[in-house]
């Protein structure tokens, strides 16, 4: 168990800056993507974020990775948001610095909360197509083609730019970042960094107030169990468990087993 | 029309019989509606889906939505979410919940998004609260904590629910629900995905969620490697092999293996979870398995606490221990 829950009673939020500074490896994965059609054919990518300030160092991480720019949208008044608010802002910024064809790459659910939730949402924020979960993604002539594998259904999908995917957990293996990448990525120090106030969000603008979801209570449940615990050398503990187990586990095998050496013969 | 208390379940029937999650849900919703009132409505979107219509019926629903056209075929998340969308601000349910299929988890937060409300992921408990507001169970943050959740102001409350998280109801074929067929709006936007190519590939073999005895390993295993040999030993017990989240991170294991959060819940008869920790996003979906053995080196790790038997060993050589227990006894 944690020490210090992450977590604060008063507002209601996961105190975010607790967390390490490293890229969800979701994230890795559609940068990965976005990286490999940027090898096939010309690209900008622009990486983006919202967190607070030290989120800084996952942009500096996606640059030396091959990220063209990096941009934190970061504020107060964006702390606590939820997902609905959380694909609002990232909307508000694409929608000022991207027109025509551009494709937006999300990963497809963070470690930490997994809802998998702003890709989608962001879609339906900037009224453009999406496809989620894709493990194979191509772009030719405009056309984006994405391959999938969904609840037990192979497809193949189409959509014209502009356009959003999710990259699926086991596609795009992130490529390893070699040392004299990261620090060359930290001596870069051009991330732009954009405020509630610069993505022209309303001046009582609170995510935190205005969020549709609200926290009640969080808790860390403990089973109750009688516990019995074995320890000593494996082969010790192993027939420990057939003496005294070897029934419940050959009943559930469907399969007999002979429980006791002297059993035999 | 003015706000009422239905329920409301989106009816996922792609992979029904295997997928139950729908029914699992109706379920549910029965159980609340008796505490809010209101009645337990089925959505089914496509084209000839009158059995799954009746199922959902024989399974407790009260009222059926209904739209059937031959475009809906196959699922479709845009004209979906916007017939849902377009169903739920005609309707004005209290409530809906969809399963946490991947599909599901794809059209909840897009029609949350259009009809601006909130919506909670992968829920492994439903309760209604003493001001009436249903609260949405979740595990959260990290792995750590699980949190409770509502939808204060915003209409209709919403949440995916993990599948297997609740019984479902016995078919009952006498079983009267109303059923409301309605035409395809005459708005309904084009479609901006096309579907090129889609193809059933069912997994054949046995499914964890049903499985008696399933085999869990984390990365106290050690390796990719070391982990296969759990592949092994469930052979040899006819068992299932699951993995946390860390494992399907390193790519020891595939997406289909993950047990709890965003992935399956399990009720085997037996679990054997070889070197993991325990953190919720795991433990949450192993509240029904009935007989479980921990193996880990760490006598205070969470699993090792809830386990009726705990092994303080190596994960990867009691594995083999086992392996080589089981060959040896299973002779004849």
């Amino acid at each position: 168990m944690v020490s210090e829950l992450p977590w604060d009673s008063r507002t209601g939020t996961l105190k975010r800056d607790l967390a390490q500074g490293m890229m969800d490896p979701a994230s890795r994965r559609a940068l990965e993507a976005a990286l490999q059609i940027k090898e096939t054919q010309p690209a900008y990518i622009c990486a983006i974020t919202m967190g607070p300030a030290m989120a800084r160092e996952i942009l500096h991480q996606a640059m030396a990775l091959g990220a063209d720019e990096g941009v934190l949208l970061s504020d107060r008044r964006m702390a606590g948001a939820d997902t609905f608010l959380t694909s609002h802002i990232l909307a508000r910024f694409i929608q000022k610095e991207c027109q025509g064809e551009y494709l937006v790459m999300c990963g497809t659910q963070t470690s930490d909360s997994e809802t998998a939730q702003v890709g989608p949402q962001l879609s339906e924020e900037l009224n453009i197509p999406a496809i989620t979960y894709a493990g194979h993604v191509e772009i030719k002539d405009r056309v984006v083609e994405v391959h999938r594998h969904v609840d037990e259904f192979f497809e193949i999908l189409n959509m014209d730019l502009p356009g959003l995917v999710t990259i699926d957990l086991s596609a795009y293996k992130p490529r390893y970042l070699a040392l004299e990448g990261v620090e060359k990525a930290f001596e870069n120090p051009d991330i732009r960094h954009i405020d509630a106030r610069q993505l022209g969000l309303d001046a009582d603008f609170n995510a935190l107030k205005d969020s549709p979801t609200r926290i009640m209570d969080v808790y860390s449940p403990t089973a109750q169990k009688e516990n019995r615990v074995l320890k000593g050398a494996v082969k010790k503990v192993v027939d420990q468990l057939f003496d005294d187990y070897g029934k419940v586990i050959s009943s559930a095998m469907g399969k007999d087993l002979k429980t006791h050496e002297h059993d035999e013969a | 029309m003015k706000r009422n208390k239905d329920i409301w379940v989106f009816g996922d029937y792609r992979n029904y019989f295997q997928n139950r999650v729908t029914l699992q849900i109706l379920a549910r919703a029965v159980d609340l509606s008796t505490q809010t009132g209101g009645t337990v409505c089925a959505v089914v979107l496509g084209h000839r889906v009158d059995t799954y219509v009746a199922e959902y019926i024989a399974h407790g629903a009260q009222k059926v939505y209904v739209i059937d056209d031959p475009t809906l075929r196959s699922y479709s998340i845009e004209r979906y979410s916007w017939l849902m969308s377009w169903l739920v601000t005609r309707y004005q349910p209290e409530t809906l919940l969809v399963g946490a299929t991947r599909f599901g988890q794809e059209i909840a937060p897009r029609v949350a998004k259009k009809l601006k409300t909130g919506l909670t992921a992968d829920c492994i408990d439903l309760e209604i609260n003493t001001k009436g507001l249903l609260v949405q169970t979740a595990p959260s943050f990290g792995g750590n904590l699980i949190a409770k959740i509502i939808t204060p102001v915003k209409r209709p409350q919403m949440a995916t629910v993990r599948p297997g998280t609740f019984p479902e109801l016995p078919h009952d074929d006498a079983a009267n629900g109303q059923v409301m067929v309605l035409p395809l709006p005459g708005d309904l936007p084009e479609d901006r995905i096309r579907l090129v190519t889609s193809e059933h590939r069912p997994s054949k073999k046995q499914k964890i969620e049903d499985a008696d005895i399933v085999i869990c390993g984390g990365r106290g295993m050690g390796s990719k490697g070391k982990f296969k040999k759990l592949f092994d030993l469930a052979a040899l017990m006819n068992a299932e092999v699951g993995a946390t989240r860390p494992v399907v991170y390193s790519e020891w294991v595939s997406h289909d293996a993950l047990v709890g959060q965003a992935g399956k819940n399990i009720k085997p008869k037996i679990l054997l979870s070889f070197g993991i920790s325990g953190a919720i996003q795991h433990t949450a979906a192993l509240s029904d398995a009935h007989f479980i053995v921990a193996v880990n080196k760490n006598p205070n790790a969470t699993m090792m606490k809830m386990a009726d038997v705990a092994i303080v060993a190596d994960a990867n050589q009691v594995c083999l221990g086992i392996i080589k227990a089981i060959k040896e006894k299973a002779r004849d």
